[in-house]
């Protein structure tokens, strides 16, 4: 503890001096504006920066490049709360209450309570992966197939439990978009599956089309034609703070979402979009106000946006602690360490003390920056509510095409986007729930590898997902759910029973 | 018609059409699955709830009682971003989205030629040079460079 302590100090006085902390100002604000910006998402502005940082010392580089990451997460929730685009599918349950509460003129107050809880949960988790780094990864380490595929399969049935309507709906839901992310070359054997020809389709589907279409797209298409188009909002100054209330209704979520997004972060993969969806729908369930989710809850922001960002922290862990990569955004970081000469892995906290220990100083210094930085542009980005909705949806609907389009150069995604526009449009008028397709997009291609792989481990026997003690407890919570789920339709049977009961003696 | 019954048979449909679609790929077995067995498996979940929402569906709102006023808009917006689609690699970047705020602004939503035009102008050269110029994110051009 107090060797811990010391190696801080000895982190910040390497992040305090001006030059790095001047580099993680630069990146912090290039992260927060390529955040904003719709398509350029965290992965595509490190790439675009990395050769930037050639002449720069090892300790430097990193901590700028760890800065747009950082500052990207954060930035995401700007066009998400005021234009329902979700840059990314880690967004994409902010978009739901952030965007109504925008609409209900607390746009400012969502903003707000989405950069605070992404600091307190940044400056959370740091201080976690300082003290938990190497027990947490080796214990990532334990997840193989099995208990990956367990875990996947929680995470859907934990969403499709928590879904305001029925679980029934959701998991229809759900379905759907892991059959979309079946399209596109299997892993395992090279088939090219349900692409039609379409070369662009060999990938699979992007979560960046769907999600803006199910969400951005669709969200036009319904209000843009409406005889009563939103109004104008007008943003006061005390408008942009948040009020007492909505602090004390964002201060637990904001907890719960850093402890559920660091622990879920750990896990290599696309865990951190699970950690969102896991804490919306935890919120939900939890809340003596379940209806007002979908209607500009505070909980719905604070939750799911805490643990993103508390997520991003996580994926560092087993990436500074053992030189694995978790996340794509991980392995550019790795990428650039190699590049200065610095090599990753379970000793560089003994052979480079001052570049790991100032990267975990910079961090801190980061999250404060990033406050600092976002508080005053909450009142610059709520101006945009000023334009009327017939002026404002065009630029929205290019920001969303032009986004689609940069993330990989390609008018395949455009169409995508429009063929999910359409389809969003049409369930959101027969009362059907999107995110959970955006879920199942997400985890289609892990849990079929999961699957597949687990089933090559065992050769083809299903008990290695119940001998395994990691897989076989995640099972089993999701069996409860079931269960849980299934109860009110049981007790509605022995209620009819029993009141056939009472008629008989009658 | 209820509106849970039109989904539920939307959905069993697209489950039957992934099965007929899936007959092409091998299915392997339940101890060595194909590419095929996934795609079957969630074809043969998304019927049985497709199944379910449709016989659950008897007392949800009714098809007729849904409002449809906005199909004029959602049409001309679904024609925008398709022209924009057809056009991005044809036309480039910048004379696509011109037409694409033009037609939005001036024809759909009737606002004045100075407001469209310059909003046209802005949106499409100004994301140019943000993201093109600036960012380097690669954007279509057109005939003449545009």
């Amino acid at each position: 503890m107090l060797e811990t302590l010391q190696n801080l100090a000895l982190g910040f006085q390497v992040a305090l001096t001006p030059g790095v902390l001047w580099y993680g100002f630069i990146g912090c604000l290039v992260g927060t504006l390529v955040g904003v910006l719709p398509g350029v998402g965290p992965l595509a502005g490190i790439s675009l920066l990395l050769p930037a940082t050639y002449g720069l010392d090892a300790t430097r580089a990193l901590v700028m490049l760890a800065g747009i990451y950082y500052g990207a997460m954060y930035g995401g929730s700007t066009t998400s709360i005021l234009m329902r685009i979700p840059g990314e599918a880690a967004s994409v349950m902010t978009c739901i209450d952030g965007y109504a509460m925008a609409r209900k003129g607390r746009a400012g107050p969502a903003l707000t309570i989405a950069a605070v809880g992404s600091y307190v949960a940044g400056t959370v988790s740091v201080v976690a992966l300082m003290f938990l780094a190497p027990p947490l990864a080796a214990f990532a380490l334990r997840f193989g197939p099995p208990e990956y595929f367990s875990l996947l399969l929680l995470g859907l049935l934990v969403l499709a439990y928590m879904n305001t309507g029925s679980m029934l709906k959701g998991l229809a839901m759900a379905a759907l978009g892991l059959l979309l992310g079946m399209i596109g070359i299997d892993q395992m054997s090279g088939y090219f599956r349900f692409a039609y020809g379409v070369t662009e389709l060999g990938d699979g589907i992007g979560v960046v089309p769907v999600a803006v279409g199910l969400f951005g797209l669709a969200e036009i298409l319904l209000t843009a034609g409406l005889e009563n188009p939103p109004a104008v909002i007008r943003p006061r100054l005390r408008d942009l703070l948040p009020s007492r209330q909505e602090w004390r209704d964002a201060h637990m979520p904001i907890w719960r979402g850093t402890g559920i997004g660091f622990l879920i972060g750990i896990i290599p993969g696309s865990a951190h979009v699970i950690s969102t969806f896991v804490s919306y729908a935890i919120e939900r369930k939890i809340s003596k106000h379940p209806e007002e989710f979908g209607k500009g809850a505070v909980a719905g922001v604070a939750g799911p946006e805490s643990a993103n960002n508390a997520a991003t922290s996580g994926a560092f862990v087993p990436m500074l602690a053992l030189g694995v990569p978790g996340v794509p955004v991980a392995a550019l970081l790795l990428a650039a360490m190699m590049v200065h000469g610095v090599t990753p892995g379970p000793l560089l906290i003994q052979q480079d003390p001052r570049l790991f220990w100032g990267f975990i100083a910079s961090m801190y210094v980061g999250n404060v920056i990033l406050l600092i930085l976002n508080l005053p542009l909450v009142g610059l980005f709520v101006n945009l509510l000023r334009v009327p909705y017939p002026v404002l949806y065009p630029i929205v609907l290019v920001c969303s095409i032009l986004g689609v389009y940069a993330v990989n150069s390609s008018v395949v995604d455009v169409w995508i986007m429009l063929a999910m526009g359409v389809v969003g449009y049409l369930l959101r008028k027969l009362d059907f729930e999107t995110a959970p397709i955006v879920l199942g997009l997400v985890l289609a291609p892990m849990m079929e590898l999961s699957l597949r792989q687990s089933l090559a481990m065992s050769a083809g026997s299903y008990a290695i997902f119940i001998t395994r003690p990691i897989s076989v407890i995640l099972l089993a919570i999701g069996l409860i759910l079931v269960v849980l789920a299934l109860r009110p339709l049981l007790s509605r049977t022995l209620d009819w029973r029993s009141r056939l009961a009472v008629d008989t003696d009658g | 018609m209820t509106v849970d019954r039109v989904a539920g048979l939307a959905l069993v449909m697209i489950g039957i059409i992934t099965l007929w679609e899936s007959r092409v790929f091998p299915l392997g077995s339940l101890h060595r699955p194909g590419p095929a067995y996934m795609p079957v498996v969630l074809a043969l979940l998304l019927i049985i709830f497709g199944g379910a929402v449709f016989a659950m569906g008897r007392h949800a709102r009714r098809l007729a009682e849904l409002g449809w006023s906005e199909w004029r808009h959602a049409v001309a917006i679904f024609g925008a971003c398709a022209f924009a689609a057809w056009g991005l690699e044809r036309l480039g970047y910048r004379l696509t989205i011109a037409v694409v705020v033009g037609f939005l602004l001036l024809v759909v939503e009737r606002k004045g030629w100075a407001l469209g035009l310059a909003l046209t102008v802005a949106m499409a050269w100004g994301s140019f040079f943000v993201f093109d110029t600036l960012l380097r994110v690669p954007l279509p051009r057109g005939p003449f460079g545009l």
